[in-house]
């Protein structure tokens, strides 16, 4: 069993959980320009899926992808299919707020609303009709210890969002998007604007939480890649600078014997 | 290599240029230890020939050398690791570098064997010129150059080869082996010098057969796959 | 030649000095007419203040005392309904202009409120008095507080709309990517972040217009009783002070500085109670950096 070239066909890892995202044949432009071809990647459930590659592969589009970000840039166009639970998410009729509440997303700088962290965490749940006082503070609770942030902020509730630490405030941003329960969590690379302790605080909370939500990750961190996830999806970008999937895999395998040259130059730091 | 574009092509001549030169130092020094151990065995054996125990004690201290450069090799190894987070190729090329020093480091202890029975033996004379056992050591030591060569080649072609030669090795093994029992039903009074020089033909086997391990770690970096090579061309 | 060479360092020393002194010039002739004016505000209108001047109505020509009391109160009515005409539009019409910048629309907003900025409000007066007073035959509290509607428009349109930009578009990523729909965002999260620049920008407009006197001329009228009735003229700050100012008479001279005094106290008041505003927002709510 040599080194193979990968075909771009489905990259099967069989024998493991239900997937809980199925890409087909996705290709997604912006105008004339065609920033992904012909992704097919099975998202498992509960597991943490890494997506890496080299800049502008097109890393973050695949990610909004699955919860229709992309439809904010105008000029956006999505063809093949992304299927949550094998339902499609670009078939016309399907409600994207609801998309949006399964599937939430977690950002690169964090971004805490100019509010209260109370009302940080409890926007979301006001949204879906949860208004009574008793409610909103056991969500809260239960939200902030889930991003192991409780400790820290029990006694501020009441202050702003923006007054704690860098660190902090992604673990509020982690809280706020829990709050609302989604299936699946989006985070685009979430570590990036923090410090290494902050950053190894974030990895833990993903490995805690793991057992209840569906993780997707891009990040350009190699080893937090190998640190964190389980399944790990290698992008490449090509001359047109289209971005494809080139393999996906088993993170272990990835990071000790992957089988596409290209991916074993990138991850030993040879390209990229 | 798939060179996916120009960028591609010029990136890979720059990158990791430390790391290249860290791990190239490696292995001229795993070359370096692999040619103290095969001057040990053949000095072993040639002074256990010549009945030369200064000579004999002389390889015994420089086991102490041999022991010190595998040790320098391992600590080398666990700096690459901490500070360059090699993955994949590089990552078992490391790992493999460290069995492959150990493999080596036990191979001088068989040097240093045999020197102990050329002292042990002192001035009894050999109970026979030795020929058979000269010739095990020349074949082991030559199978470990050439497995220690497609080692930092990354040969993967010859390394699957070379483990199938063990099987001279272990011809003259049993030759030996014949040869001593014979002198010891004739004069029983020989049995301890016999056994002596038994010792030191399982040692030269065992090299042989540490060989092999040799070459199995050279197709696991290459490839990653861990598999036992077959040893015997012939199955008994 | 050395970087740092004595002659080097003694010339950089030399043109840093002549800079500071050029600015700080600058600055002096800027900050000193205005000082100027302030203290001169206060010299001619102290002497007349007293409580009766906010409590009185105006004495007849001769009549000493009395105050400007109808006058506070016309100007709280057509600022007040300025503000409560143009405050949601301007806010909402800001919005939609900061969204939607080269839309159509959005274009013809951000063209059309400087346009708006740029007429003389006497001209606005005049349109004024044509839309609203000859049809009604009468000049009334609410043709003033139209009037002064029309001038506060753009500038709550325009600082609204630059406020909106300056709020991060991650903010409004989060509150999308949580479920809520694009009016939701709008109303919950960028409004609220950009509530601060909104409230310095309603000021700004209420300070415009309560020193306007020349519309006052062709819709509020003045008048020189107590009036509560939208339907009939008023007298406001700046119309009074204008009325007082061109008579030939000294105490009415006197009389026209102390209101003078009393609308820009007036408007310092109002400035440092948004500042408040914003300051305590900030402490509890903070700010993105």
């Amino acid at each position: 069993m040599a080194m193979q070239i990968m075909i771009p066909n489905k990259h099967e890892t069989s024998g493991d959980t239900p997937i809980k995202i199925e890409t087909k044949s996705l290709e997604v432009y912006y105008g004339k320009f065609q920033a992904l071809k012909q992704i097919n990647l099975d998202v498992r459930e509960k597991q943490i899926t890494a997506i890496i590659g080299p800049s502008g592969c097109g890393k973050s589009t695949l990610l909004r992808s699955f919860n229709r970000m992309n439809d904010l840039t105008p000029t956006c166009r999505v063809e093949g299919e992304i299927k949550l639970d094998g339902e499609n998410l670009y078939s016309p009729g399907v409600d994207v707020v609801d998309i949006r509440r399964r599937v939430g997303m977690v950002f690169q700088r964090p971004n805490p609303f100019p509010k209260s962290i109370f009302d940080n965490v409890a926007y979301g749940p006001r949204l879906y009709g949860i208004h009574r006082k008793s409610d909103l503070e056991g969500i809260v609770e239960n939200s902030l210890k889930a991003s192991a942030l409780w400790n820290e902020v029990k006694d501020k509730l009441n202050q702003s969002g923006l007054s704690i630490s860098g660190g902090q405030q992604q673990r509020l941003c982690i809280a706020r998007a829990l709050a609302v329960e989604p299936e699946v969590i989006l985070m685009d690379e979430p570590a990036s604007a923090l410090d290494p302790i902050s950053t190894l605080k974030i990895e833990e909370l993903m490995q805690e939480i793991k057992k209840d939500y569906t993780i997707v990750i891009v990040t350009h961190n190699m080893q937090q890649a190998a640190r964190v996830s389980d399944y790990t999806a290698m992008m490449m970008i090509d001359d047109d600078r289209t971005g494809h999937l080139i393999e996906f895999d088993h993170t272990n395998t990835i990071f000790t014997r992957p089988k596409d040259k290209r991916t074993e130059d990138y991850v030993t730091g040879r390209f990229g | 290599m798939v060179i996916i574009n120009k960028q591609h092509q010029g990136a890979m001549a720059q990158m990791r240029k430390t790391f290249e030169t860290e791990i190239q130092h490696l292995k001229d020094e795993m070359l370096l230890l692999g040619s103290m151990v095969e001057q040990q065995i053949l000095g072993s054996v040639d002074a256990l020939k010549k009945r030369d125990t200064d000579a004999s004690r002389r390889i015994q201290e420089t086991d102490l050398q041999v022991n010190a450069r595998r040790y320098e090799i391992e600590e080398q190894v666990m700096i690459v690791i901490a500070t360059q987070q090699p993955m994949a190729h590089d990552l078992r090329l490391l790992a493999s570098i460290l069995e492959v020093s150990g493999e080596l480091e036990r191979m001088g202890d068989y040097a240093k064997g045999i020197a102990t029975v050329s002292i042990r033996m002192g001035d009894q004379p050999l109970l026979k010129p030795l020929i058979d056992i000269p010739r095990m050591a020349q074949k082991g030591v030559d199978m470990l150059h050439r497995a220690l060569t497609a080692f930092v080649n990354e040969d993967v072609v010859a390394s699957r080869a070379l483990p199938a030669e063990d099987d001279e090795v272990d011809e003259l093994y049993i030759q030996i082996y014949h040869e001593l029992m014979m002198f010891v039903i004739q004069d029983p009074k020989t049995i301890e010098r016999a056994n002596w020089l038994l010792w030191v033909a399982h040692n030269l086997e065992r090299l042989a057969d540490r060989v092999s391990n040799i070459c199995e770690r050279t197709v696991f970096t290459a490839t990653g796959e861990m598999k036992e090579l077959e040893q015997t061309k012939i199955k008994r | 030649m050395n970087k740092n060479s004595p002659r080097l360092r003694s010339k950089r020393k030399a043109v840093n000095l002549l800079m500071l002194s050029l600015t700080g010039i600058a600055t002096l002739l800027v900050v000193t007419p205005l000082i100027w004016i302030l203290l001169y505000i206060i010299h001619e209108g102290a002497p007349a203040i007293n409580l009766k001047f906010f409590t009185q109505l105006p004495t007849p020509v001769g009549v000493a005392g009395g105050g400007i009391v109808n006058a506070l109160l016309g100007s709280l009515m057509t600022v007040g309904l300025g503000l409560v005409i143009a405050a949601p539009i301007g806010t909402l019409v800001g919005f939609y202009a900061a969204a939607h910048p080269d839309s159509p629309l959005g274009l013809l907003v951000r063209f059309g409120a400087d346009v708006i900025a740029g007429v003389p409000s006497i001209v606005m007066g005049i349109f004024a008095y044509t839309l609203i007073v000859l049809p009604q035959r009468h000049f009334s509290a609410f043709s003033g507080g139209i009037v002064l509607s029309f001038i506060m428009l753009p500038i709550i349109i325009r600082t609204t709309e630059e406020m909106v930009r300056l709020v991060p578009s991650s903010i409004r990523e989060a509150s999308l990517a949580l479920g809520a729909a694009e009016w939701k965002t709008s109303l919950s999260v960028i409004l609220p972040a950009a509530l601060n620049g909104v409230v310095t920008g309603a000021m700004l407009a209420i300070a415009r217009a309560a020193g306007e006197a020349a519309p006052m001329l062709f819709t509020a009228f003045g008048n020189p009783f107590m009036n509560t009735n939208y339907s009939q003229p008023v007298a406001t700050l700046p119309h009074t002070i204008f009325v007082y100012a061109i008579s030939p008479y000294n105490d009415w001279h006197a009389k026209a500085w102390a209101t003078a005094l009393v609308l820009i106290t007036l408007i310092l008041l109002l400035n440092i109670l948004a500042r408040i505003i914003i300051w305590w927002r900030t402490r509890t709510l903070g700010t993105i950096k």
